[in-house]
């Protein structure tokens, strides 16, 4: 899936022997990954494996108590600021402006990224991720898969060479979540590098490159998920009736199109 | 990163400020306790009061535009903590923009959002037949010393909106706030106060910024009476800007 076709280049994401502590618990133990430029890595584990906590430690908004941290060959503690310029974070809770409309979250974050022609970025967002038709309306009135949409076009703006997303889809229905992933490989196409954290198995399966499982602090296992398989005993052939799932069905009814929001973000599939 | 620090500021101070104008509910609620307790105070209260001044709103009004700060600034703190809660202040915060223009941005809205609803108290106040004749020089003052508060307030609601955990706690604060007028020089002269309360009444902030503010409307001398006020207003906006910087610093560590 890796786009680039470089010569070995520094990762784009390096953490070594992160150790992180909130009072008395020790939320991280020496959690060490990297992330190559260009793919989608996915952090998987389960509520309070401290996901969060390394997304906060590496779009700088906490400080690690011990370990290296660098995004984009910008070290985490000491050039928070060239980190900042590099990165945009998505969190668990989409963090958009409820009472500006959509193209006002837009047009403030473009300002704040001292962007030329603000206007002209919000305008191209809206229609890629289909919010034109709502772009004049308050946030307040969106729903959650719309919300969570402009979140992510608010992270796109003056295109981060680095994403954080952490639990991109959560709270999202079939259809949301099905655009979510949409955009996220569009994303890794432009070569652009992406951290998604997820609790959900078949996220990761779906999309990332790389997956590292974090668990009690630790990363126990890394890698792609072929190789995650082969930790396994081989494949063994049982007969299983296919019946379909309640999402196959429930797609099925609805068609992938939401009928009030229309529309994927932008590509056929 | 400074160098976009006026310009972030001003990008921030224009979103919070779309905030104030689009729940113009907030400015109307502002002006609206304050506006209640001078129409009580001179329409069924005040006929009873003996003060020696001749206009009791005139007498009033100085002790009602502190209350108007002190119930303005809640909003600042609500304001300041949902966007704690809303994440946004995390988006802002891992953005390459002058972090400190995140909290700059929400002083100047409160700053701004204050002094609208003040003027919307001192119309009322005209209407009611309040009189001034005092200079533009005098009036310039007055704004300095609400300002001057304002700001010290405001600093004191930051502290309260970075570590409020729920939204009646981010509010609640100003309760003491706005009674604090109440034991004053505000309603009534001290001089009819029994002894502790009259000690008090004399020794706290509000009895001698009520008094510098009478003084300039009424336009009489204003003693020495101006420069406890004003150390009042610069101690607690410096008290309380520390400490919201030492909040802030910590928050974000």
């Amino acid at each position: 899936m890796t786009m680039t076709a470089t010569p070995v280049q520094a990762p784009a994401i390096h953490v070594q022997g992160l150790h992180k502590s909130y009072k008395i618990v020790h939320v991280l133990r020496g959690v060490d990954f990297d992330v190559a430029t260009g793919s989608i890595f996915a952090l998987l584990g389960s509520n309070g494996a401290g996901k969060t906590t390394i997304v906060r430690i590496l779009s700088t908004l906490l400080k690690a108590d011990a370990g290296a941290a660098s995004v984009n060959g910008f070290d985490v503690a000491t050039q928070a600021p060239d980190v900042r310029e590099s990165i945009s974070l998505t969190g668990q809770f989409a963090a958009v402006d409820e009472i500006l409309s959509g193209r006002e979250n837009l047009v403030l974050i473009a300002r704040l990224r001292h962007l030329e022609d603000p206007g002209t970025i919000a305008d191209d967002l809206l229609r890629r991720f289909a919010l034109t038709d709502a772009a004049a309306r308050r946030v307040a009135t969106y729903s959650g898969g719309m919300r969570r949409r402009l979140d992510i076009a608010m992270s796109l703006i003056g295109n981060p060479p680095v994403i954080f997303l952490d639990e991109p889809t959560t709270g999202l229905d079939p259809q949301g979540r099905l655009e979510v992933w949409q955009t996220i490989k569009e994303l890794a196409g432009h070569g652009t590098t992406v951290l998604l954290t997820t609790q959900y198995l078949d996220e990761a399966e779906q999309l990332a490159d790389q997956i590292a499982i974090l668990h009690e602090g630790r990363i126990i296992v890394n890698g792609t998920l072929a190789e995650l398989k082969q930790l396994l005993p081989p494949a063994k052939v049982e007969y299983v009736e296919k019946q379909p799932t309640l999402e196959d069905v429930f797609l099925a009814i609805v068609g992938d199109n939401g009928p009030d929001e229309s529309a994927s973000t932008g590509t056929d599939e | 990163m400074n160098t976009h620090f006026f310009g972030d500021t001003a990008v921030l101070t224009g979103r919070s400020l779309k905030h104030v104008t689009r729940s113009l509910d907030t400015i109307i609620t502002t002006a609206v306790t304050p506006i209640a307790m001078m129409l009580l105070f001179v329409y069924v209260l005040g006929g009873a009061i003996n003060t020696g001044s001749d206009s009791y709103v005139t007498y009033l009004l100085p002790g009602i535009l502190l209350i108007t700060i002190a119930s303005g600034i809640a909003y600042t703190a609500y304001r300041l903590f949902l966007d704690l809660q809303g994440g946004i202040f995390e988006r802002f915060h891992s953005m390459p923009i002058a972090r400190s223009s995140v909290l700059w941005a929400h002083v100047l809205t409160s700053l701004v959002a204050n002094l609208i609803s003040l003027l919307v108290v001192v119309l009322v106040a005209l209407l009611m037949g309040f009189r001034s004749g005092a200079s533009v020089l005098a009036w310039l003052a007055v704004a300095g010393i609400l300002i001057l508060f304002t700001l010290a307030l405001t600093w004191l609601a930051v502290i309260v909106g970075l570590s409020a955990k729920t939204v009646d706690g981010a509010s609640a604060f100003s309760y003491p706030l706005i009674f604090l007028p109440f034991i004053s020089s505000a309603f009534v002269p001290t001089a009819t106060m029994p002894g502790p309360v009259r000690w008090f009444a004399e020794n706290q902030p509000v009895t001698s910024i009520v008094n510098t503010i009478r003084d300039l409307f009424t336009s009489q001398p204003v003693g020495s009476d101006i420069w406890i006020a004003l150390a009042w207003c610069v101690g607690i906006l410096i008290v309380a800007y520390v400490f919201a910087m030492i909040t802030y610093r910590r928050k974000i560590a």
